[in-house]
């Protein structure tokens, strides 16, 4: 720690502003807060390229939202409350697929009837416990507050998840381009698809402690998202989006100390503004590309045919 | 039809009924396809072509009925690869951030390990089949910047470099042009002609003769089978699209 602010100094005198770039991470709680916010974030990163690609943005806030009453249940009986979170955003996921299956609803409304129910359980819960203090911790996340338990248990999920996922990354991808393929050959299609629904209940209970229940959905589709706009290949857009994630972990983290605001919001707010960024860069990028077009319209006429 | 497996039926059905809710799409349908022969199967829209491939390669469970593939059952027929299937208008996203060669690539992993990385097994085969369907030089394309006979292609060699021994194909010709519809038909040929065999369902009656050595009329229930030349007479097409029209203008017509 020293090294490092003696570096402080010595740059302090030539880069103005450099004391308020490292002053923030001279705590510890703000070198926990960005670990377990950077790490959260690479791994909802990953997770959202299948995501974004399989249509399943809707999944992941449902997921999100549907872990409260766990979280709640654990804290009650006084279990981690990662188990609660994980249970029971499995069971939404199976609740809903049960849903979609066995009715002719489309999967959107199957998706909203259970996890807006599920999570109205969790906010009834929340009502029957005496202390409402821990519910903005819940919705909020309180990434400057973790303790050393909950830095472990985000550590060791969020290698486990970003671990399958890269293993395992073609056979996602082949899930969310081509399910009927991967049937043909003889491939466990249904059992991927539970698999990533797994991880993605893995991956909110990571995300919750960096940024909550109502923003982890934004670190499962923004980078993702962004990534899809500014490459065109999935290979690419797996390492995009968690680079991109990290820019943003670090920017907000590093904001909310300098703004003294909270860190969740400012990290999915620079989240946003690098998918503005990534959105202007394409339409220009696509534009250009539609003005070559133009100028070579017998070319363009060929390819179309 | 003989009892039992025998090596010279790539794909048998037999006895199969499909039902979507109280919508019966196929009855009583059987059929054969023999080693290293192509088999037509023409019917009108909604007569169950499409039906049968889904049902062939379990996508939808018949309510009677079964299929065998090269004397296997269809599980263990996927789980080898043996099938290759071609979807109607495949549904494919077309904003899908993989390229050809990944796609084709696609073919190969149940024969990959647990990781699916491309040996140079894998890359070679991949290469081969591109060469085949005559789209070696769009390798590295973005699938959604092909056009629609392209794709179909692409995913023909997806079926080539997967090493199926029956192909199945649903429509391939619609909307394709008469450059890549010859393309395709020239694999299919070359592809029986090496043993493999052929399922394919198509509305193009002037080159079915040149394609398929057989051919099945479907409607809902099989109205004929048999040699192609045989089955398409005007009096069997009449009834396979519920034309009433004068015997000897019904052999020239073409899709419905
Ligand atoms: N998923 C489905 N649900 C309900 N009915 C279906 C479904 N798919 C096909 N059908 C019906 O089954 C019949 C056969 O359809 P299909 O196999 O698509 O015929 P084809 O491919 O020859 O046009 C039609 O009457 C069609 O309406
Ligand atoms: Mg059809």
């Amino acid at each position: 720690m020293s090294g490092l602010t003696s570096l402080a100094t010595t740059a302090a005198t030539r880069v103005p502003g450099w004391d308020l770039l490292v002053e923030p991470w001279q705590f510890a709680f703000m070198q926990r807060a960005l670990l377990v916010t950077v790490v959260a974030s690479v791994v909802c990163a990953l997770l959202s390229c299948w995501l974004v690609l399989i249509g399943w943005s809707l999944m992941g806030d449902a997921v999100a939202h549907a872990v409260l009453p766990g979280v709640v249940l654990a804290y009650l009986v006084g279990a981690p409350f990662a188990i609660g979170a994980f249970l029971f955003g499995v069971g939404a996921v199976a609740l809903i697929g049960g849903v979609r299956e066995t009715t002719r609803l489309k999967e959107d409304a199957a998706i909203g009837v259970v996890f807006t129910t599920v999570f109205a359980v969790g906010v009834v819960l929340v009502s029957t416990t005496p202390s409402q203090v821990d519910l903005s911790h819940v919705l909020f996340g309180n990434v400057l507050g973790v303790s050393d338990a909950d830095v472990v248990q985000v550590l060791v999920l969020a290698a486990v998840a970003f671990a399958v996922l890269v293993l395992l990354r073609r056979d996602f991808t082949l899930y969310a381009f081509d399910r009927v393929h991967g049937h043909v050959i003889g491939l466990p299609v249904r059992r991927i698809g539970a698999l990533l629904l797994g991880l993605l209940a893995v991956t909110v209970v990571v995300a919750l402690q960096a940024v909550g229940v109502v923003l982890a959905v934004a670190m499962l589709i923004t980078p993702g998202a962004t990534a899809f706009l500014l490459t065109d290949r999935i290979q690419h857009m797996l390492l995009v989006a968690p680079a991109v994630a990290v820019v943003a972990a670090v920017a907000g983290t590093w904001g909310s100390y300098v703004l003294d605001v909270g860190s969740a919001g400012l990290v999915v707010v620079c989240q946003g503004l690098l998918f503005a960024v990534a959105w202007v860069v394409a339409r220009r990028r696509d534009r250009r590309a539609a003005g070559l077009a133009r100028r070579r319209p017998a070319a363009a006429t060929r390819a179309a045919t | 039809m003989t009892i039992g497996s025998t090596p010279s039926t790539a794909l048998r059905v037999a006895g199969l009924t499909v039902r979507y809710r109280e919508v019966v799409a196929l009855e009583d349908v059987g059929l054969e396809v023999a080693l290293g022969e192509a088999c037509g199967l023409v019917g009108m829209n909604g007569s169950g072509k499409s039906t049968l491939f889904r049902t062939v390669v379990g996508l939808q469970r018949p309510a009677a009925g079964s299929v065998e593939v090269l004397g296997r059952g269809v599980d263990r027929a996927r789980a080898e690869g043996l099938l290759g299937y071609v979807p109607q208008q495949d549904d494919l996203d077309r904003d899908f951030p993989v390229d050809v060669r990944d796609v084709v690539l696609m073919g190969r992993y149940h024969r990959m390990g647990p990781t699916r990385h491309a040996r140079v097994a894998d890359e070679h085969a991949a290469e081969v089949a591109l060469d085949r369907v005559g789209l070696a030089d769009l390798a590295g394309r973005r699938i959604g910047r092909l056009s629609g006979g392209q794709r179909q292609r692409v995913l023909l060699a997806r079926a080539l470099a997967q090493d199926a021994q029956v192909l199945l194909l649903d429509e391939p010709f619609t909307g394709l042009d008469v450059t890549s519809q010859a393309a395709v038909e020239a694999v299919l040929r070359a592809f029986v002609a090496d043993g493999g065999s052929v399922l394919v369902s198509t509305h193009d009656l002037t080159s079915l003769p040149q394609l398929c050595s057989r051919s099945v009329l479907l409607h809902r229930r099989v109205l004929a089978a048999g040699p192609t030349p045989e089955v398409l007479t005007p009096a069997n097409l009449a009834r396979t699209f519920g034309l009433d029209v004068p015997a000897g203008a019904a052999g020239t017509g073409g899709a419905p």
